[in-house]
């Protein structure tokens, strides 16, 4: 009996043994088909599909993966200090910075937006915005940098941006937070919002060629809640789509007081009328300060202006500029279909996907079909403008984007899924679950006229048991889903950096044959470039003390410099004079309070370090550059303030007499 | 106690029916062919090596107007690592340079840099004394002719 007995416990615990071996949490490991992983391997050496182009919310900068590998090239510093690559350190790149605030180190970057040609992606920039202190970035693709920063007067929390029209006329802005105009005193009771507050719209144009930005004007708007905007494109081209929430003007508890109505409103912007106004003197001067902040590869430094005035235009005074398209509970996207015809409102509370018609739209304001009026801007009515409705899509719809077979994708942040849906019928065709609550989704090119498809990206808030833990705070991630088939297909977790809001796909060749591979060095007019070693030199100017210094594989020219005193401001000038592809040079100097510099091949960047003690300091190569980049250094001595050192700079002749004896 | 061995059988059973069988290893696809390098082609010329200089024109006397050129393109890209002496920077010295390569193997090296070290037996050998594979400075075609044309000049001792 015994021996059954022992027999017993033994079968016991090799169950439970067996059992968990065998099983894995229950998460997506089980929804995993066999092929995915030969679907996202790119075998090494080899190039990815598609660049992905990914906001790293509050990390402040804008991320870029290859698809469908999933693999990190390259973290784009746009709003917040960057010490690795001495953004925001540098004194070429500290105005990047600049607002009206003063330098403003860090932000929060949600979405980004390729620029457009005929409502396609033409490869020449990507824009993200600033969340926190409003603000659009303009990134060169061929340089894959920050070329361009500029500040928005009269506006918070900048979410509803960098949208932009087909042909890159203009990206836009719009206010969350709706506050007291920049030119009044906004010393005002927090409870005065209805009085006092108002939202913004800014247009910012685009130079055709060089891509320069410049507020072409705003629209004054009642003080809501401005989420969330989509351009028009080919019928309704000239028009811009922006969601509202908080129509309900509260002030506090918004989580309860903003959700009081059943139906918030989609905004209709009229942007040619708004051009039409403008040309016509309608729009009125406004004092306001903001910051404009500009970066040349050909100086590689940056400057950074204050301009004082704004054009703005009153949505209540000047008809036929805005309308309002009632949408259920607090949408959040405001999504248009490839043929411009449809657009998707996604009510965070609500439990069905409104489509609204572009014709009817159109129809509605020709008939005047209003249910009343807000603030003196005319709401057309719901039935009037709705397509359709997309029944029982599932809990929490935030954002929809397109493929090229006419069928939406809609993310829904509560069940944590992606349903995919017929555009026409209306009717839902699939859905996949996310790990978990999805934010923001992407398909290749799912906001152009003819997206790509086959891929669709979503961005999840939350991954919990997704990844080996991390402690308390974990990664957010990717999902990668192949679309070409009729059901989506999970292939891929990833993380990224900071937390992904909007992020966009286009493919390779689009950007790559573009790209930049080294900074002619014949080009570079920076003032205080060293144009080979025989430039090199220090140079006193009272107590700035400028060090013009080359770096080439593997020296630093010069790399002996004395006469420096307590007291002195003194800046590395440093040019790398290589001219090939990836041979950067990195500089660092001992108890420096600043960060290092990375220069790329023909590039200048300076650093500023103000020695704070007398003795030697050492300074070095950053990046792994040759076989002798360890010795690749130098040295900087540092004399007591009244010290009468002389300044001297030399490389490979500061020789002990008796060694220089030696070698004759 | 018969039971009880029934028992966790049954249980044996159950768990190994509940669990997610299927571990299958999809694996990585592919695996790939290795990139080989071709070496000791037969038809290679260690004299010119390898570029798209097959037949350089030299005048007999220096073009010191070309030579100017040149030195221009030293200083900002040459100068950090070789001296117009014979001793070694970081590169070799270039006292003598034009006696001991061709005018067609200068210039290829100049602007063919890696392609050279990768392959060129001369090259290859100045990679082990310097143990820095010279920079590929991406000179033009002109630029590479002027340079030519310095180290003539510097070679001339005028």
């Amino acid at each position: 009996m015994k021996k059954i007995n022992q027999l017993a416990i033994c079968l016991i615990a090799i169950s439970f043994l067996v059992g968990i071996n065998a099983c894995k949490p229950k998460n997506a490991g089980n929804t995993v088909s066999s092929d995915a992983a030969s679907k996202t391997y790119v075998a090494p050496g080899k190039y990815d599909e598609f660049y992905n182009f990914v906001s790293g919310g509050f990390s402040g900068q804008m991320s870029v993966y290859g698809l469908p590998s999933g693999r990190l090239l390259r973290v784009i510093p746009v709003f917040s200090l960057d010490p690795e690559k001495g953004y925001g350190f540098s004194e070429e790149t500290k105005p990047m910075l600049n607002t009206s605030h003063g330098f403003v180190p860090w932000d929060d970057l949600h979405h980004v937006q390729l620029s457009k040609t005929n409502g396609e992606y033409d490869g020449r920039w990507v824009f993200g915005n600033a969340n926190n202190t409003p603000r659009v970035a303009r990134i060169d693709l061929k340089t894959f940098r920050t070329q361009e920063i500029i500040e928005l007067p009269n506006s918070s929390g900048n979410h509803s941006s960098p949208f932009i029209t087909e042909n890159t006329e203009y990206v836009v802005a719009g206010t969350r937070f709706s506050v007291p105009p920049d030119d009044v005193n906004g010393d005002v009771p927090i409870n005065t919002y209805k009085k006092n507050f108002k939202g913004t719209l800014s247009f910012i144009s685009v130079g055709k060629e060089d891509g320069k930005m410049d507020i072409a004007f705003q629209i004054q708007c009642p003080g809501f809640n401005f989420d969330l905007s989509r351009a028009g494109k080919g019928v309704s081209h000239g028009w811009f789509f922006f969601s509202c929430y908080n129509t309900e003007q509260a002030n506090t508890l918004l989580e309860v007081n903003a959700s009081q109505r059943d139906k918030d409103f989609i905004m209709a912007v009229n942007w040619k009328k708004a051009e039409e106004y403008l040309k016509a003197g309608k729009g009125k001067k406004q004092a306001v300060r903001y910051a404009h902040n500009v970066y040349s590869d050909k100086t590689h430094s940056a400057t950074s202006e204050i301009k004082t005035e704004v054009i703005v235009l009153d949505s209540k005074e000047l008809k036929d500029l805005c309308y309002f398209i009632p949408c259920p509970k607090s949408p959040h996207g405001c999504d248009v279909s490839p043929t411009g015809e449809y657009i998707v409102g996604s009510g965070k509370l609500a439990a069905l996907i409104p489509v609204f018609g572009y014709d009817k739209m159109i129809k509605a304001i020709a008939a005047k079909d209003y249910a009343g009026d807000f603030d003196g801007i005319p709401i057309l009515k719901y039935e009037s403008v709705l397509y359709g409705e997309v029944k029982k899509p599932g809990l929490g719809p935030l954002h929809t984007e397109f493929d090229n077979n006419g069928n939406a994708y809609t993310s829904m942040f509560v069940s944590s899924e992606i349903v995919k849906w017929n555009i026409k019928d209306l009717k839902v065709l699939d859905r996949v679950p996310t790990y978990y609550s999805v934010g923001h989704l992407c398909v290749a090119g799912g906001d152009t006229k003819t997206p790509t498809g086959k891929y669709l990206v979503a961005y999840n808030k939350i991954t919990k048991d997704r990844y080996l833990p991390t402690g308390p705070e974990l990664a957010q991630s990717a999902q990668l889903y192949d679309i070409s088939g009729d059901k989506m297909q999970l292939l891929l977790d990833f993380p990224t950096i900071g937390e992904p809001h909007y992020a966009q796909i286009v493919p390779a060749d689009l950007i790559s044959k573009n790209s930049l591979k080294f900074f002619k060095i014949d080009d570079n007019a920076n003032p205080y470039v060293s144009k080979g070693e025989g430039m090199t030199k220090v140079v006193r100017e009272g107590n700035k003390v400028h060090v013009y210094m080359t770096a080439i594989r593997s020296h630093l020219a010069p790399d002996n410099i004395e006469g420096i005193k307590m007291g002195d401001e003194v800046y590395f000038h440093i040019t790398n004079i290589e001219q090939d592809w990836d041979v950067p040079h990195g500089f660092a100097i001992k108890g420096s309070v600043n960060a290092e510099l990375l220069i790329m091949p023909g590039e200048t960047q300076t650093l500023k370090w103000v020695p704070d003690r007398v003795g030697m300091f050492p300074m070095y190569c950053t990046d792994f550059c040759s076989a002798l980049h360890q010795e690749m250094q130098g040295y900087v001595r540092v004399s007591s303030a009244g010290s009468n050192t002389p300044i001297s700079f030399s490389l490979g002749t500061n020789i002990p007499v008796a060694d220089s004896a030696n070698k004759k | 106690m018969k039971k009880l061995v029934v028992i966790s059988l049954i249980t044996c059973l159950g768990i190994f029916a509940y669990s997610c069988g299927g571990n299958t290893n999809s694996g990585a696809a592919g695996g790939g062919k290795t990139d080989e390098t071709a070496n000791g082609n037969p038809s290679y010329d260690p004299n010119r090596g390898e570029g798209k200089f097959t037949k350089v024109e030299i005048p007999a006397s220096v073009d010191t107007t070309l030579a100017g050129a040149g030195a221009k393109v030293f200083n900002v890209k040459c100068q950090a690592c070789h001296k117009l002496t014979g001793e070694k920077l970081v590169g070799p010295g270039w006292k003598g340079v034009t006696s001991r390569y061709t005018p067609e193997w200068i210039m290829n090296f100049i602007t063919n840099t890696d392609a050279m070290l990768n392959k060129d037996p001369k090259a290859q050998a100045q990679l082990e004394i310097c143990l820095v594979r010279m920079p590929n400075q991406n000179l033009s075609d002109d630029d590479a002719r002027a340079i030519y044309e310095f180290q003539r000049k510097n070679d001339s001792g005028k």
